[in-house]
């Protein structure tokens, strides 16, 4: 395809970055192919999975419908960041405790997501853990456990220093 | 995470140690075939079949090739200038890489389209052109044994089945496979019973729906082929290339990281021969990734009919069954005459019947390939004779948990087959839902129009046999351990397990071990990861190793002078006077077996270890919209003694939660002309948060398998077996209306409810 590349600045993970990129990649594409992050990954390709989930300027989007050309000055956050930072989060070691994920296909988008429901709400009821996360799917249906996760996750926050 | 290196004396068997892969997957950088780009890589892109049965007239492909960007464009034609039979499959040698001559379901591959981006080979393969003299199509299980659209000219069985020898060079013909067992005299003791009951129930076909779907990559060498796949059979794919191409085996490696998600789908051989072909052909480096739409097309859950009829004496007793079960295979027979015959003999059930006849069909039709669906067939059987069982103690007026406790097979009993139940704990596990359930409490009804009803259902299945595992255990110069084994883990836990294992026999935190995934250049042999099967053969097969190991180090141990005690790092320098030195352990099992007769079905070892599973589910069903909420969902099972009691509490649910999907509603929907009309997740729901139970119990009984690692046994499936028929029971008992057919969907339970009141809506 002969399509014309243009020049895409962002912040990725903390770090200015910059890509070219088609019109037409989107932004697991970019996030595979350029920087080798492989968190954010294609499932049903429709976003109705949510295993492509990605942050971009702190609100959850699904990487692999949005074009990577919308990402030019914002701040994009994939599950690898702290990772890399800062170890591991209170979300993650709370899916590790309660065993919330069998194969790991869909975690990532999980996380991201649990971070951003415990952000706007610290302490969700189980109802609201049931409806922010529906449109994340587990096909080892760990859904029990990631219920469990967030719960343990929550709880955590509020007693941390 | 902290890796403790240091000696435990502490069990390892039976902690509920996290996933050891915990961190990498939380953390998003868990190893997939999906995460693989190699230098050079070509992307293919398929062209698909878009008629159910037709012969193929023309190719175009010339459009396809212009793009700017494109590699090179191949047909089945350019496949044969390689392999002039080009023909795959575990059961039978019926499945071409492309299409040849004909196409048999809407889907089938036809051609694929190569370029370094997959964009451009996307869009390039839109514009291939075929066209089709369309043939008449089969899509109906049971029309197929009659039909005169045939879907393939000669049978071809692959022999490695001595049962399927029978069928090869077969015309004119629909049936993959004919499984008959006998025993007793089922037609006379029907005749004679005080009641006999007849219903014949219905599955869908559905898919397995991993998020990751299927993906192959092959590298080739100088003269050999690595294949990067996502596989649940890495061994079996390395056998199938090398027949295919004619090679020996050494020169195929076959490699398996994590997969996301099997549960049947990824088995046997798939995209590894495209993958392979085309990277000969092209001499590149050659990725194919399917889209979630593709995947419907490659493999599915056998839809199936099932006629079962009953003699049953006044006081409840089941005397005689008669089963007749059609298995829709689709087009390619893939796994499904194993499905027939190794599940079709557990057919009537966990009961104890002395006259029993059972007819068991594999049938090949117009549709998606049909394979192993998480109980390989089981959870279509448990759907009928249990819901059958239901009607029966309804007929009766019996309780359903005595007319069951009155009929089960106990310890030592002969099960169909002849063959005597041995660590089955099919008692226990129905004690035990009764206990979970309040069985014998007051149970709240509802009102108005939200009606509640329970019901209960149990399942078993045979592990398929006789398959084997072989493992290697090595124990390096500083204590440190690595496992070789080529079960792949798909997210049941199976590394977890096998470290585990490998810690208890050599006194080791599971922690610090290390598990060398499938490389079949490196670990050895395995059957595949399939049917349950691996913690129980893999499991000995490691526990051997390990224990070989142990063995092997007390010997250097001894040999230089030390007790056995000695930390083994002190037992390496004293031999090699510095930290030099291994120790290989080897193991290897295969269980016993005795095939069955071919006339009768019978034989006196028919499997190796039995899983027992069951449900019970308490619904609310609404009358004025036919909607059903599963309020509470009871799963008890025999595992035998769980290796990682959390894991097993996870797979029970998760098996049970996908079959709640199975149940209430995933269905492929196919038009009169074979098309699928809803290959994608906007309108093919699987269950989601919103859909699960309001509250799940699931447990496993205190049992013990003699013959399995540490009184273990498999679990992957068990929690599927009695989801459907606790749920449809518990509708009737509800709202008394009786579902013959999955899934229980709203609509079906209108319908039925209108047809109940006499106001039938019409037929679509």
């Amino acid at each position: 395809m002969s399509a014309v590349r243009r020049t895409i600045r962002f912040k990725l993970n903390g770090e200015a970055v910059a890509a070219e990129v088609a019109p037409h990649a989107n932004l697991v594409e970019v996030l595979q192919g350029e920087f080798g992050l492989y968190g954010a990954r294609e499932s049903c390709g429709q976003g109705l999975c949510g295993c492509c989930t990605v942050l971009v300027d702190g609100h959850a989007v699904s990487g692999c419908l949005y074009l990577a050309a919308f990402a030019d000055g914002a701040e994009v956050v994939t599950v690898e960041h702290s990772a890399s930072e800062q170890g591991l989060d209170a979300v993650q070691e709370a899916f590790i405790e309660t065993g919330a994920f069998q194969c790991g296909f869909c975690t990532p988008g999980f996380v991201l997501m649990t971070r951003q429901l415990l952000a706007e709400k610290p302490d969700p009821s189980e109802d609201e853990i049931r409806h922010y996360l529906s449109g994340n799917l587990c096909r080892c249906a760990a859904y029990p456990e990631i219920i469990d996760a967030v719960k343990l996750a929550a709880r955590r926050r509020k007693t941390a220093p | 995470m902290k890796r403790p290196t240091q000696p435990t004396e502490t069990p390892q068997v039976g902690r509920s140690v996290p996933r050891l892969e915990s961190q990498q997957k939380v953390t998003g950088r868990a190893e997939y075939v999906h995460n693989l780009r190699l230098p050079g890589m070509l992307y293919g892109k398929i062209f698909r079949a878009s008629v159910a049965h037709g012969r193929i007239r023309r190719i175009d492909v010339s459009a396809a090739q212009a793009v700017g960007g494109v590699y090179r464009v191949v047909t089945s034609d350019d496949i044969r200038t390689l392999l002039p039979e080009p023909y795959y499959g575990p059961a039978f040698h019926d499945q071409p890489i492309l299409a040849i001559d004909k196409v048999r379901h809407v889907g089938e591959p036809v051609a694929v389209v190569l370029a370094s981006d997959p964009h451009v080979a996307e869009e390039a393969a839109h514009l291939i052109v075929a066209e089709y003299e369309e043939l008449p199509a089969v899509f109906d299980e049971v029309q197929a044994m009659t039909s005169k659209a045939i879907v393939h000219e000669t049978l071809k069985p692959a022999g490695t089945f001595p049962d399927l020898k029978h069928l090869k060079g077969r015309t004119n013909t629909n049936v993959a496979l004919d499984f008959h067992l006998r025993r007793g005299d089922a037609e006379r003791a029907l005749a004679t019973a005080d009641h006999v009951f007849e219903h014949t129930f219905r599955t869908q076909q559905v898919m397995h729906t991993p998020l990751e779907p299927f993906v192959s990559v092959a590298e080739p060498r100088e003269s050999s082929l690595t294949i990067h796949t996502a596989s649940q059979s890495p061994s079996f794919v390395r056998i199938e290339l090398a027949r295919l191409l004619g090679w020996p085996e050494n020169r195929i490696r076959v490699k398996v990281p994590f997969l996301g998600g099997g549960f049947g789908a990824k088995l046997y051989v798939k995209l590894e021969p495209l993958v392979a072909v085309l990277a000969l052909l092209t001499r590149r480096p050659v990725k194919i990734s399917l889209t979630m739409e593709e995947q419907f097309f490659t493999l599915t859950k056998h839809a199936s009919t099932f006629r079962i009829k009953s003699g049953v004496t006044k006081d409840g007793r089941i005397t005689s069954r008669q089963c007749e079960v059609w298995w829709n295979g689709g087009a390619y027979a893939d796994i499904g005459p194993r499905v027939t015959q190794k599940s079709g003999f557990t057919a009537p059930g966990p009961y104890d019947i002395e006259h029993v006849a059972i007819d068991s069909y594999a049938l090949y039709t117009n549709l998606p390939p049909a394979g192993a669906l998480r109980g390989f067939g089981i959870p279509q059987l448990v759907w009928a004779y249990e819901s059958h069982t239901d009607l029966i103690a309804r007929a009766l007026k019996l309780d359903p948990i005595e007319f069951r406790r009155k009929n089960i097979l106990r310890e030592g009993r002969p099960q169909a087959t002849g063959t005597p139940m041995q660590d089955a704990a099919i008692d226990k596990v129905l004690e035990r839902l009764g206990v979970l359930l309040d069985w014998e409490r007051p149970f709240d009804r509802g009102s108005g129009t939200v009606r509640r009803g329970r019901g209960i259902a149990i399942g078993f299945k045979a592990c398929i046999s006789p398959t084997t595992s072989v493992a290697m255990v090595n124990v390096s110069a500083d204590g440190s351990c690595i496992v070789y084994c080529s079960t792949v883990d798909m997210g049941q836990g199976s590394d977890t397990a096998m470290a585990q294992i490998t810690g208890e026999v050599l006194n080791l935190p599971t922690e610090a071990i290390s598990i060398v995934h499938s490389d079949t250049d490196v670990t050895p042999y395995d059957m595949a990861t399939l049917g349950s099967r691996s913690l129980f053969h893999m499991g000995n097969a490691v526990r051997l190793a390990a224990e070989d190991a142990r063995a092997k180090l007390r010997a250097l141990a001894a040999e230089v002078g030390l007790t056995a005690e000695t930390p083994i790092a002190d037992v390496f320098r004293k031999k090699y006077g510095m930290q030099a030195g291994n120790v290989i352990g080897t193991g290897s099992f295969i269980p016993s077996y005795t095939p069955p007769d071919y006339a009768t079905g019978l034989t006196p070892n028919a499997t190796p270890f039995w899983m027992v599973g069951g449900t019970g589910a308490e619904v609310e069903v609404d009358t004025e919209t036919g909607h059903v909420r599963v309020a509470r969902l009871v799963n008890v099972a025999d595992v035998g003694t769980p290796i990682n009691p959390k894991i097993v509490a996870t797979q029970l649910s998760g098996a049970a939660i996908m079959q709640l999907g199975f149940t209430l509603f995933e269905r492929m929907d196919f038009d009169a002309a074979g098309q699928l009309r809803n290959a994608s997740l906007a309108e093919y729901k699987i269950p989601g948060l919103l859909d699960l139970p309001r509250e799940m119990v699931n447990e496993a009984v205190v049992a013990e398998q003699r013959t399995g690692p540490f009184g273990a046994k498999g679990v992957g499936e068990t929690g599927t077996f009695g989801v459907s028929p606790a749920i449809a029971n518990a509708i009737e008992d509800a709202v008394g209306v009786r579902l013959t057919s999955l899934p229980l969907s709203a609509e079906a339970v209108y319908r039925a409810l209108r047809a109940a009141n006499g106001e039938p809506l019409p037929e679509e």
